[in-house]
């Protein structure tokens, strides 16, 4: 076990070094971008280019460039942005880390509980019309792009319904600090927790009862019922149980995605002010320390999860130690 | 000739094959039929829109219409009329009139027919998702059959490059890859793509879902390797091109088909999301995507410009899941065990 989580640990590290190199060509090395002629703006002349190309450091070798760069994200922690000169960027990032977390967890609570209530009630009534209609609405969930979803919640409860009863609670767009006010909080997130959530509700439910209905044909269910337990307690009890390791991989999986910044278009729909905000308002001003940074912080999350899911998997699992 | 008929109508005829079987199996399917007909009337559609454009719309729906009129209830109306609050400030662009003709569903704020782009952007989504999952599919089959026939130090490559591409945040990926790319097109040499060209947002989309289908195309070579018909080819001493394209690629093929729906209705949804964020088609070319971008800016206004491309995305994305169980059920008979 402790050999599989070192070798586990250091495939880790060499994918995020594989990671790191991979963004720093694209915006550094692709044939045709060319950073300082970006700084410089455009028309510049090709003094101003060679002074910026001096001033960032960008005419060193690109081996340098990039040792440099991790070193001011990791070791210093004074990488400055491009645009606005002077700010640093690490900082930034975290303080945009907790709107992000306050959005993916809220999110999370409640597709978890919808979808394992969705996906349970599906299984037991197999192929009834209930199930049916369960399945169908999953599958338009899964089919929504998420930002039209936001676009679509904004017009009812900003503009259309919002003088009705129904959404006149809902303050206006943007977050609030927990610590300033909970309860605005909580108001100012709802809508973007159930936007973000209905997604991943539909791929949960349709998952779960998948793996529930395999379940429910393996030998240990008939030995339940062979006990004489109830049909609600065999599922519940049993089934269920098992099935959920199906969800909880990919729950450890997506959760890592959205932490990470991967919940980037809600959080601009509904001008949150998050990881995934920070990752586009740089990739529109074209900010390559801000970049760098962002797309950093949303792969560690990616390769820590889906290496804390392979040790929970062997964990539970011991045949999943010898693969690799 | 009738006594040929006659005779041949005695002899049992050849057992169905299995593409004919999963046909079958697929025309049965009433859900699978219905989208696929959906799927067929949206593109056909989508084709007709310059045709719509010049004999219903009446309009080019790629140049701005700032100052012109349009004919509703008998009365000339500006298209971007002032705005309807007290002191008439700003400008609005003309609502639907909900019937066949100029505006059906109103103007954007460039005075565009939004009726007329919505169709010009869903040839353009369309394209795109399909091209791209053809990129993808053909990728992935080249890249998993060469790792999990040959094994050795081609499988090592090509799976540490896979993990790498897998690893990386997909929509990050995309994005990168895009902001970089549209910004100035790519330039090697022999092979140029223009900014503005659809190949461009193709082969961002192609490349990024390749993990997604080489890995599982992998897997299902290195059992096929080890299967006992295949074992007998190399004991014959059949070359390896003869085995890969009689025994191992029809296999493949079926596996590629149930990932064909699924993967073009992920790539239609990556790339509205790419137009959303302005980094995918470019004006003045349109998207569904683009649309609800530019719909953004009208939502508490002309709410028809962001509403109508989502709905057209809901449902092509929806018909392409529906016929992508159907396919699954129809061509892999183990999968439906389990439902």
């Amino acid at each position: 076990m402790a050999g599989t989580i070192i070798r586990r640990l250091v495939h880790m590290i060499a994918v995020l070094f594989g990671i790191s190199v991979l963004v720093f060509l694209i915006f550094f090395a692709t044939p045709g971008a060319n950073p300082a002629a970006r700084i410089a703006g455009k028309n510049a002349s090709p003094q101003t280019v060679a002074r910026v190309e001096r001033q960032f450091g960008l005419n060193r070798p690109l081996p340098v460039q990039y040792a440099l760069m991790m070193k001011k994200i990791f070791i210093t922690r004074n990488l400055t942005s491009y645009v606005n000169l002077g700010e640093k960027v690490v900082p930034q990032v975290f303080k945009a880390a907790p709107v992000t977390l306050s959005l993916v967890a809220g999110a999370a609570i409640i597709w978890i509980v919808v979808a394992i209530v969705i996906g349970a009630v599906a299984a037991a009534f197999r192929n009834s019309w209930i199930d049916r209609l369960l399945m169908v609405l999953s599958l338009i969930g899964i089919s929504m792009p998420v930002f039209w979803v936001g676009t679509m919640a904004n017009l009812f409860t900003q503009g259309i319904w919002h003088h009705t009863w129904l959404f006149s609670w809902v303050p206006p767009l943007g977050y609030v600090d927990f610590s300033k006010s909970p309860v605005l909080w909580f108001k100012s997130l709802l809508i973007p927790w159930i936007t973000l959530a209905i997604l991943y509700i539909g791929l949960y439910a349709r998952v779960l009862r998948a793996a529930l209905i395999e379940t429910m044909q393996e030998d240990f269910i008939r030995t339940a019922r062979a006990k004489g337990l109830s049909e609600r307690q065999v599922l519940l009890r049993h089934a269920l149980r098992c099935s959920l390791v199906s969800v909880v991989t990919l729950f450890g999986l997506d959760f890592g995605v959205l932490v990470g910044g991967g919940a980037l278009l809600t959080e601009v729909v509904f001008g949150l002010q998050g990881v995934g905000y920070l990752t586009y308002q740089a990739l529109e001003t074209l900010d390559l320390p801000m970049i760098m940074a962002t797309v950093i912080y949303a792969s560690v999350f990616v390769v820590v999860s889906n290496a804390v899911v392979d040790i929970l998997y062997a964990a539970f699992d011991p045949r999943m130690r010898l693969r690799r | 000739m009738s006594e040929v008929s006659a005779t041949d109508r005695d002899i049992a005829p050849p057992a169905p094959g299995y593409w004919a079987m999963a046909g079958r199996k697929l025309l049965r399917d009433r859900a699978a039929m219905i989208s696929l007909a959906v799927l067929v009337i949206i593109a056909l559609m989508c084709a007709a829109a310059p045709w719509y454009a010049a004999h219903i719309a009446h309009t080019n729906p790629f140049r701005s219409n700032l100052s012109g009129t349009v004919m509703r209830h008998g009365k000339p109306v500006e298209v971007l009329g002032a705005a309807n609050n007290p002191l008439h400030l700003g400008i609005e662009p003309i609502g639907p009139s909900w019937r066949l003709g100029p505006y059906m569903l109103g103007a954007d704020q460039q005075g565009r027919d939004v009726a007329a782009r919505l169709l010009y952007g869903g040839g353009n989504s369309l394209i795109i998702s399909f091209a791209a999952a053809a990129v993808c599919l053909v990728l992935a089959a080249i890249t998993g059959i060469l790792a999990g026939f040959f094994g050795g130090w081609v499988d090592r490559i090509i799976s540490w490059l896979l993990d790498a591409l897998w690893a990386f945040p997909v929509f990050l990926l995309a994005i990168s890859l895009s902001v970089v790319l549209i910004a100035h097109g790519i330039d090697l040499g022999l092979f140029r793509l223009d900014a503005s060209s659809l190949a461009l947002p193709i082969t961002i989309i192609g490349v990024i879902y390749v993990p997604y289908v080489a890995r599982p195309v992998r897997g299902l070579v290195m059992g096929l390797r080890q299967s006992d018909y295949v074992l007998a080819a190399i004991g014959i001493g059949a070359p390896a091109w003869r085995i890969l394209w009689f025994d191992i690629l029809p296999n493949v093929i079926s596996a590629l088909v149930v990932f064909a729906p699924l993967i073009i209705a992920l790539d239609l949804l990556t790339e509205a999301a790419l137009s959303f964020l302005s980094i995918g088609v470019q004006p003045p070319a349109a998207s569904w995507g683009t649309i609800i971008h530019d719909g953004e800016s009208l939502i508490y206004t002309r709410p028809m410009v962001a509403i109508a491309p989502g709905l057209a995305i809901v449902i092509t994305v929806l018909a392409l899941n529906i016929l992508g169980d159907g396919l699954r059920d129809a061509l892999d008979p183990r999968a439906k065990l389990r439902n």
